[in-house]
């Protein structure tokens, strides 16, 4: 049986786009909120990434690092995490899920005991931000056992050779983080540039769906119509804080946002 | 898990850059893996090479001014009745602490890199400190990384940085102490890792950090290895090294040399900041047994709550104010061959204080919590035991919290 993000894959394919991927954290602003969030965005999006908040982030940038600090303010546990995706999962239009997380999470909930939870919360796939390739080996071995897609990184430092080697080794999804930054910031190299890259990895592994992320908002979104997929996350994350900011409904300003940028990519 | 003999410790670590097969490692983003790589092939290179050893030694010696001294504390010694109580004065070095030895290392290997910038973090301010002296030094561009809450406590510290013309970014995230430095720093490097060399301020951090640190803050036991033979003619029968832990530079650093002697004739100590007395806060998870986590692209003993989360950590010495604690120390706790304890707040007050009052030394808040162990045990020894404590920092930085904590006067005649 085909995992649910190989599904939505072929479905954007088949109307000739890429598939929208959109990122919030678990537990932004509450549990309950961002349930509500996960719903309504996912009339839009074709694949959710959920963040599992950590408060030593390397990786993220400030609009990420400030809904997590919020979710975790507000108390989210891991516990929470599973059971927000279990709720969502038994909701109408429900997508195919992505947690997304640093490792020290899943080392101290038992990677055994983590990929069985995701497996019954229904997770589909999974990004370990800090376990890299080949730290992950063994880990993503246990992911696909369970049927679940252990989603390799790729970044434009890594080597041809490591490139050959990651892709070998990686499910059916893989992420190309498009530029040397943490989430969220300004895109600093050109479309083109980061098509390149793009194209080189489709090149050694075509049939793997290859998705990019990384400083992809509203206004740069529509120079990547010709890839697999794209991922949008620090701007939905800023998104939030402003409404809160403005004591305005996240869920209602978060919907229409990733309602404009599903348009973008018809 | 077993420490080897004939190896350098630094040197222990399997492939993937674990001590003992679970401590260390490189937990980073891909983005950084290629960088470390690079980092890894030029120091392996480098660390053999008798130029470049020639060069470290040059700056070590006419810069930095090594040897420090090591000295008899024969008041303190007489005070306290015992163990004769001796200092190796690390803080003679040039800027006043060993972070200078890993700050020179590191701007000599992004020199050779071809580097134009390089960015470090902070806590107590010496680590940044030592790293603007050395980037001024060698003509790197600095930016300096800094909780907020370490700004306003340290400074003398901040004020020198800036005087040698380094970037002192202020962090305000999380609990705006080290560990939220290190983190911001890091960010910073896998933004910036093409055109810019990072320099972990301490033996924490992914894998080539801690070996790069490790070797670097070893000078103090080469040192002081050869001023021992001078001393005694050989290496004593009783010999106790006590040196305060946070992320465990000067530490690890002091005690490299004597690593293969048998712990009964050199025995390690470590001393934690066990944070204030009536707070359940702290920063010595090796003392209380914290359990192993990622931090910073390492595993490591590290304090955390049941999810994962890191957890706030409190002590009187910003130096000390870390959640975590170097591989190479969970290594040696592991194996055995260092014994950890911690001290509070204000058993390091109380030891700075007996300390200025017998010897005309001045150790900063760090080092105290390591005299204010050693000063307890060295009663119960024996007058043919050795007891040295590295004083690894001057208290000049700490001028502010001691006037708070002490009084003017007391700051003031000392």
């Amino acid at each position: 049986m085909l995992n649910q993000i190989s599904i939505a894959f072929k479905k954007a394919k088949n109307e000739k786009r890429p598939a929208l991927l959109t990122y919030t954290v678990a537990g932004d602003n509450s549990k309950k909120q961002s349930l509500e969030i996960l719903k309504s965005i996912s009339k839009y999006a074709d694949i959710l990434e959920v963040g599992v908040p950590h408060n030593t982030p390397v990786a993220d940038g400030g609009q990420i690092q400030t809904s997590s600090y919020r979710a975790i303010k507000n108390g989210i546990k891991m516990n929470d995490i599973f059971k927000i995706i279990k709720d969502f999962k038994r909701s109408k239009n429900s997508k195919p899920i992505i947690l997304m997380g640093y490792y020290n999470m899943i080392y101290q909930y038992g990677e055994n005991k983590f990929v069985r939870e995701c497996k019954k919360s229904g997770v589909n796939g999974l990004i370990v931000v800090d376990l890299p390739w080949p730290e992950n080996k063994v880990f993503s071995k246990k992911c696909k056992k369970n049927s679940i897609i252990f989603i390799q990184l790729l970044s434009p430092t890594t080597s041809s050779k490591r490139l050959k080697s990651i892709t070998k080794d990686s499910h059916d999804m893989i992420y190309y983080i498009s530029m040397l930054s943490t989430t969220g910031g300004k895109l600093k190299v050109s479309p083109k540039e980061i098509l390149k890259n793009y194209n080189k990895i489709k090149y050694i592994s075509p049939k793997k769906n290859c998705v990019i992320g990384f400083g992809i908002t509203e206004k740069t979104i529509s120079n990547f119509k010709n890839t697999d997929g794209i991922v949008v996350g620090s701007q939905i994350c800023k998104e939030i804080t402003r409404s809160l900011n403005n004591r305005q409904n996240p869920v209602i300003n978060v919907s229409k946002m990733v309602g404009k940028l599903r348009k973008k990519l018809s | 898990m077993k420490l080897k003999k004939g190896i350098p410790v630094i040197d222990q670590g399997d492939k993937l850059g674990f001590w003992g097969g679970k401590f260390g490692g490189n937990f980073v983003p891909e983005t950084l893996k290629k960088p470390i790589e690079d980092l890894e092939i030029l120091f392996n290179k480098l660390k053999n090479d008798k130029n470049f050893i020639k060069e470290r030694d040059k700056y070590f010696k006419n810069w930095i001014g090594s040897p420090t001294r090591f000295i008899k504390l024969h008041n303190l010694t007489k005070h306290v009745g015992g163990a004769q109580i001796w200092s190796k004065v690390v803080s003679d070095a040039n800027g006043g602490a060993h972070k200078i030895y890993n700050a020179t290392v590191h701007c000599l290997l992004a020199k050779r890199s071809g580097k134009k910038v390089i960015i470090g973090d902070t806590g107590a301010g010496y680590a940044g400190k030592m790293l603007s002296m050395a980037a001024k030094k060698f003509g790197l561009k600095c930016k300096i990384f800094m909780g907020a809450k370490d700004i306003k406590r340290q400074q003398p510290n901040v004020k020198a940085m800036k005087k040698n013309g380094a970037d002192v970014i202020p962090v305000y995230s999380g609990s705006q102490t080290l560990v939220d430095a290190v983190s911001e720093c890091m960010r910073y490097w896998v933004a910036n890792c093409d055109t810019t060399a990072m320099c972990v301020g301490s033996t924490v951090g992914p894998a080539i950090f801690v070996r790069i640190c490790g070797w670097s803050t070893s000078q103090i036991s080469r040192e002081l290895k050869l001023q021992l033979l001078n001393e005694f003619g050989s290496i004593p029968k009783k010999l106790k090294l006590y040196n305060c832990v946070g992320g465990g530079s000067s530490s690890f650093g002091f005690w490299n040399e004597f690593m293969d002697y048998n712990k009964k004739q050199v025995e390690f100590i470590g001393v934690e900041a066990g944070g204030p007395a009536k707070s359940k806060k702290h920063a010595a998870p090796l003392t209380y047994g914290s359990k192993i986590g990622i931090l910073h692209g390492a595993a490591q003993y590290v304090n955390q709550n049941d999810d994962g989360q890191i957890e706030e950590t409190e002590s009187i010495s910003a130096g000390l104010d870390y959640p975590g604690i170097s591989p190479l120390h969970c290594f040696l706790k592991d194996t055995k061959r260092a014994r950890y304890t911690a001290a509070s707040d204000e058993d390091a007050l109380k030891a700075y204080q007996i300390v200025t009052k017998y010897e005309n030394l001045r150790p900063s808040l760090e080092p105290s919590h390591a005299f204010s162990v050693a000063i307890k045990e060295a009663k119960k020894f024996s007058k043919d035991t050795i007891v040295i404590i590295n004083s690894c920092g001057d208290a000049y930085k700490d001028r502010g919290i001691l006037e708070k904590k002490l009084g003017k006067k007391y700051v003031k005649s000392n």
